[in-house]
């Protein structure tokens, strides 16, 4: 079958896209918000609190900082992976969402630009949640962290890419779990959420500096704790870098898969 | 190039113009060299089997399926390319209904107009003026897993004027509904070609054909076996009139002797009797008080199965 590889063009309609998505969650948004403020509580409460007892200070920073800037990125990689693959995939297939907005002036590269966005979008509001909840623990060090939810829309931009290039060619809801255990597992567990990257064996260190959740707790470590940041256009690069070529992928997957 | 449009109709009547147009998935071809052209303010039919390549004609149409081969414009638009273009200026009827489930009525109608870059204050009045075309004005607020089947027909058609469009496609628009709904419907699909809208519709309900459509093509394995007006292809292709009788062959050729013009088919427990004057059959047949018959003009459907065979389509 002949692939459309052009790069992607959309239209201002892809908007509408965003703001269906934005009108349903608005409808769901107190389930949502217990989410989204309920799980980090518990993670920097209870991970936080408790190892950080034994812990005390881990670089330079008490160690429920340290966490609470890993978590912060890991639950934006996690919104967007999830709304990327099993959102999407539902709108793309069971519902059939996407064949309703195809019958309109909206096109394969709007509707993916509009989910992009719209994922990119949650993982904002999930980091926003959990910077407040670092804050009321008196985890986050200053006004500078506020630069952070600029950097995890980025990021989310980051894994839903990817994220929707799998809804592009899953077969069903349970593919899904090849790349949450063989790529967001890992990347959760080795990027420097819970402990420095530097602790890791060198070879597994020089890896681990391909994969964007490295780069983005790099980013925003440092603005959580108030320390000097290093090497920002490198790991802004980095990011950037996955965002568009997740996205050029999953336009031309669901192009193959929708444009028959 | 006027030799490419039918006779007596200017180039701007033409609103759809199909010349060899084919499409293969893999090796299987499933639309296969074919020409037809739709005039404006027409219901135009297609009709076929299941598989026979109807819905992927209108896939086509729409811009969302490139073809392999051949030419087709839209609107005067180049196909692919004016995709856009063309769905701007047509209403669209799915075969499955994909309403939004999260919203209700008239949030489906709002979302999918804001689609079309339509403003609120356009659309407000639109779907109340829609709502009532199609009877769901009470229902406004309704969440669309409430909605029966009819209902969410309705309000699939609702949606699909929602940009006002000049051009209406619908594919098997009454499959699966009851009576009462499928002659609403057809009302209001009468309505819009009232108001001068193009109707492009597939369906394998012949009666529905019969009663909606200016001129059909009748579909097969992606060919297109013939075309024209319901009432000409009927003349055409069978005899006017039809006996079906429910007995064994013997007992029908024990009633009906030696008749000549009268051509017959038997399909399980039902002899058809396809003839150009049923006077002398019918008299023949009541000799047989016991005989169970039916006697009825012909139809599309004798048409259709004349064309396409009697045998199952899976």
């Amino acid at each position: 079958m002949s692939r459309d590889w052009r790069p992607p063009r959309f239209h201002r309609a892809a908007l509408a896209v965003w703001r269906r998505n934005a009108l349903v969650w608005r409808r769901l948004i107190a389930p949502s918000l217990v989410i989204n403020f309920g799980e980090p509580f518990l993670y920097l409460l209870g991970l936080g609190y408790g190892l950080g007892l034994f812990i005390g200070t881990m670089a330079d920073m008490p160690y429920l900082t340290f966490l609470a800037s890993g978590i912060i990125c890991a639950s934006a990689m996690n919104t967007a992976s999830f709304e990327g693959m099993f959102s999407v995939y539902t709108r793309m297939v069971p519902q059939k969402t996407y064949d309703a907005m195809m019958a309109s002036p909206l096109e394969v590269d709007d509707i993916m630009a509009g989910e992009w966005l719209w994922c990119a979008t949650k993982s904002l509001i999930s980091a926003s949640a959990i910077l407040l909840v670092a804050a009321l623990l008196g985890a986050v060090q200053g006004w500078q962290a506020l630069w952070v939810l600029p950097i995890l829309f980025l990021v989310g931009l980051c894994f839903a890419g990817p994220a929707m290039a799998m809804s592009a060619f899953a077969p069903g809801y349970d593919f899904f779990n090849y790349y949450l255990t063989l790529i967001i597992t890992p990347m959760f567990i080795l990027s420097g959420v819970f402990y420095p990257v530097s602790a890791l064996p060198e070879a597994l260190q020089r890896a681990v500096q391909f994969l964007p959740l490295t780069h983005a707790v790099a980013l925003v470590r440092p603005l959580v704790a108030g320390q000097p940041s290093t090497g920002v256009g490198l790991h802004l690069a980095v990011l950037a870098a996955w965002a568009v070529a997740g996205f050029y992928l999953a336009v031309v997957l669901v192009r193959r898969r929708l444009v028959v | 190039m006027a030799t490419d449009f039918p006779s007596g109709s200017r180039q701007e009547d033409v609103v759809i113009d199909a010349r060899g147009l084919t499409k293969r998935y893999r090796e299987h071809t499933v639309v296969r060299h074919i020409d037809f052209s739709i005039r404006r303010g027409r219901c135009f039919g297609f009709l076929g089997p299941n598989g026979a390549g109807k819905t992927t004609t209108l896939r086509m149409i729409l811009g969302l399926s490139p073809m392999d081969a051949g030419r087709l414009r839209v609107f005067g638009q180049a196909m692919p390319r004016g995709g856009r273009r063309v769905r701007r200026r047509t209403g669209v009827v799915p075969q499955l209904d994909n309403l939004d489930p999260d919203f209700t009525v008239a949030e489906n109608l709002r979302v999918y107009g804001s689609y079309f870059g339509l403003s609120a204050s356009v659309l407000a009045p639109r779907i109340r003026r829609l709502l009532e075309f199609v009877e769901l004005q009470d229902r406004a607020g309704t969440r669309i897993g409430t909605l029966s089947g009819g209902m969410q027909r309705r309000l699939t058609i609702a949606r699909a004027l929602i940009n006002d469009p000049e051009l209406v496609v619908l594919d098997e628009p009454t499959t699966g509904l009851d009576p009462q709904v499928r002659h609403m419907i057809w009302g209001r699909l009468r309505e819009l070609i009232r108001q001068g809208k193009t109707l492009l519709l597939t369906t394998h309900y012949m009666e529905e054909a019969e009663r909606l459509c200016d001129e059909l093509v009748v579909m097969e394995h992606g060919r297109i076996l013939v075309q024209g007006s319901p009432r000409a292809l009927i003349r055409e292709h069978v005899e006017p009139e039809v006996l079906e009788i429910r007995a064994r062959r013997e007992r029908v050729s024990a009633a009906l002797g030696e008749l000549p013009d009268c051509r017959r088919e038997r399909v399980g427990d039902t002899e058809y009797c396809y003839c150009e004057d049923a006077r002398p059959v019918v008299a023949r047949l009541e000799r047989d008080p016991g005989l169970v018959f039916l006697h009825r003009p012909a139809n599309l459907e004798d048409v259709f199965l004349r064309l396409t065979g009697r045998e199952l389509r899976e």
